[in-house]
């Protein structure tokens, strides 16, 4: 293999996750606070369209992506409403959003389908770009593909770095006790699944504006689901979610490079399209599963704990419960 | 007193039909379009003729079977997202009966019915597999499942079902006369699908009111452990519970593809299994005597939108958007009306505490 095949390949494959490497930061970020947001395929559906109907319409991608991300906040601000207001059960609401966003997608996005318009334009960042390998695989994109490089290494910092992500932790693992330490646990939880929804709006965004350019129907392909699965599987922790949806990214590209492969011509190409999802929702499976753990008990102790820790995470403790504040 | 409450109850009760219009009219009028108009299209196009009438009934039954069968995974505090691909197998269940056994019709639509159950079953235990054995969360054990029976079927229509003509998405051969579910007259619903569906409402009614089964497994979905230390048998339970959910999606696959489709498709489900989780979220598992009707609804919205595409330019999800808003608008009330007495509890007990510090 070549080394200019294999740069290709790698930035293709930065590029290709930056929607849901986004989306299941966000998600990190909302579920880290104790509220799953499970509307993610219906709020990247409604946001990509928002964010390429408002860019069409202004002649403006900057305009697009802002409303892109305040259709994603607005619906986990309803999403934060019902299950810490109106104490609902948040897996049930998060569902109907999903069904609702997609339809809402389709219904309002109609006018605008197959239509070409404005996309975020290719900005290589100077002298950075020019590093050999690195360069182009990392720094030869556009402004949203940055974004989402940062968002990784921000929310990571935030998290296990500073005073009030401490505080973050603490209002998701346990409520009761941030609670007696004088944190208001309820508005921490709107105020970050909010701004966890906004990322999910970026993350649509960077689908119309960035990554497959424009609406279609139908047009994000089921990613927001897989976007909640990785956040388990990375644990929610922002690196090994990262980690998780470049793999998925990985995975689409081999099955686009096996495609190409004449010896596979006969397979249908729905195949190739809809199989990195169910092998990544199923090595997720195999990773929690309780086959694990029998191998795991088969190497001596403290190794096994050391893997244990780096490819399983533990849920929030306060995860999807409503919390009375007095 | 008392009678201000019934009313505001009444009230209460029937608000989320004028919140999802105004959310809709709202929407229609962002689009430039005339609500009035939009609703009566919908209208006309589920019930203007006895044809459309028919579609409506026929649309309705497999959202009834799935929906009853996601009653049961409810009552056990299960969110079985894999229906879609309980569907789906199903369907190849009953497609590979359809083509192997060469038997008269009665025989070979039982055997049909049989084999999708078997199916769906099938399908719906390796979710509650997954869930009790893997640790895995059942909507995405679910999900998962759901992609590779799409990608079964696929395989299946494009390799050893593949017509004489060459393998494309719109599927198999037409079934032979023998597989097809017979139609009322020249209208395509089938009385036996329809009586099917009825069956099963009334049977997940009894089991969940009138059962030790129904009451062990709503013991399971209020709480596992109170469940577990009364001794009731999780394990088993649960994977019953989506056994029977799955074998009832199964027959919905089953009728699809003998009554509807008359062939095997790729899109067999489309999407069916997800829109009766949205109605089984309305009735509950304490309701499933409303599905029929809850489902009525939502069939007449999915027959009947398609006309605002040629009479409006309007995309046909707009029935999409109206089931969708209806059940959050539901949602909605319900924890409004929650909300409002809790604080009333509340402030009652401040004002005895206070009275009791006075006395």
């Amino acid at each position: 293999m070549n080394v200019e095949f294999l740069i290709q390949t790698l930035a293709s494959i930065v590029s290709s996750s930056a929607p849901v490497v986004l989306a299941s930061i966000g998600e990190t970020i909302s579920e880290k606070s104790g509220v799953i947001n499970l509307s993610l395929d219906g709020s990247i559906a409604l946001s990509a369209m928002t964010g390429f109907a408002v860019a069409y319409t202004t002649d403006s991608a900057t305009l697009g992506v802002l409303a892109a991300m305040a259709v994603g906040a607005l619906i986990a601000l309803l999403i934060a409403f019902a299950s810490i207001t109106l104490r609902l059960e948040q897996v049930a609401v998060g569902f109907v959003l999903t069904m609702l966003g997609l339809e809402l997608a389709d219904f309002l996005g109609n006018p605008f389908v197959r239509q070409p318009g404005p996309s975020i334009p290719h900005w290589p960042i100077p002298l950075l770009s020019d590093i050999p390998f690195i360069g182009p695989v990392l720094f030869n994109h556009n402004i949203l593909i940055y974004i989402s490089l940062l968002s990784i290494v921000a929310t990571w910092w935030w998290m296990y770095k500073t005073q009030p992500g401490i505080k973050l932790q603490g209002v998701g693992e346990r409520p009761e006790s941030a609670f007696a330490r004088g944190v208001n646990v309820n508005r921490m939880r709107y105020v970050y699944t909010t701004l966890g929804g906004a990322l999910v709006g970026l993350a649509g965004a960077t689908y119309s504006l960035s990554i497959k350019l424009g609406w279609s129907h139908r047009h994000t392909a089921g990613i927001g689901w897989i976007a909640l699965a990785i956040v388990i599987f990375g644990g929610w922790n922002p690196l090994r979610v990262a980690a998780g949806s470049y793999f998925f990214g990985l995975l689409k590209a081999l099955g686009s490079i096996l495609q190409r492969n004449p010896a596979f011509a006969s397979v249908p190409t729905q195949i190739f399209s809809s199989a990195p999802f169910a092998l990544m929702i199923f090595t997720l499976l195999l990773l929690s599963s309780k086959g694990v753990d029998r191998l795991l008990d088969m190497l001596p102790p403290r190794l096994a704990r050391r893997i244990d820790r780096a490819i399983r995470g533990r849920a929030p403790g306060g995860l999807g419960r409503p919390f009375e504040q007095g | 007193m008392k009678h201000n409450d019934r009313w505001i109850n009444l009230l209460m009760g029937i608000a989320p039909i004028p919140l999802t219009l105004v959310f809709t009219s709202l929407i229609l009028l962002a689009m430039g379009a005339s609500p009035w108009e939009a609703y009566r299209n919908i209208f006309n196009g589920a019930f203007s003729s006895p044809e459309k009438v028919a579609d409506v009934f026929a649309a309705c039954v497999p959202l009834v079977l799935c929906s009853a069968g996601l009653a049961i995974t409810f009552a056990a505090g299960q969110w079985n997202v894999g229906v879609e691909g309980q569907i789906i197998l199903g369907a190849i269940f009953a497609t590979w009966a359809a083509r192997t056994l060469a038997w008269p019709q009665v025989p070979l639509l039982a055997a049909m019915l049989l084999a999708g159950l078997l199916g769906g079953a099938l399908w719906g235990s390796f979710a509650g597999l997954l869930k009790v054995f893997g640790k895995v969360h059942e909507i995405f054990g679910g999900l998962g499942l759901n992609y590779l029976a799409q990608a079964l079927a696929i395989w299946l229509i494009f390799n050893p079902w593949k017509p004489a003509g060459g393998a494309t998405m719109s599927g198999t051969d037409l079934f032979p006369e023998a597989a097809r579910m017979p139609h009322l007259g020249h209208l395509r619903v089938a009385p036996l699908a329809v009586v099917l569906a009825l069956i099963a409402v009334a049977l997940v009614t009894f089991l969940l009111r009138g059962t030790r089964w129904g009451l062990e497994l709503k013991a399971l979905g209020k709480g596992f452990v109170s469940a577990f230390t009364l001794g009731v048998p999780a394990t088993p339970r649960l994977l019953t519970a989506f056994a029977a959910c799955g074998g009832m999606a199964g027959i919905a696959g089953t009728i699809l593809c003998s009554a509807r489709y008359i062939r095997m498709i790729p899109a067999i489900s489309g999407g069916q299994g997800y829109l009766a989780l949205l109605v089984a979220l309305i009735s509950g598992s304490s309701n499933p005597q409303w599905i029929p009707f809850i489902a009525f609804f939502f069939a007449a919205a999915g027959v009947g939108s398609p006309q605002l595409e040629y009479n409006m330019h309007l995309d046909s999800s707009l029935g999409g958007v109206l089931e969708a808003s209806v059940v959050l608008s539901v949602m909605f009330v319900s924890g409004w009306r929650v909300l409002l007495a809790r604080k009333r509890s509340q402030a009652a007990a401040l004002v005895s505490a206070e009275q009791e510090v006075t006395a």
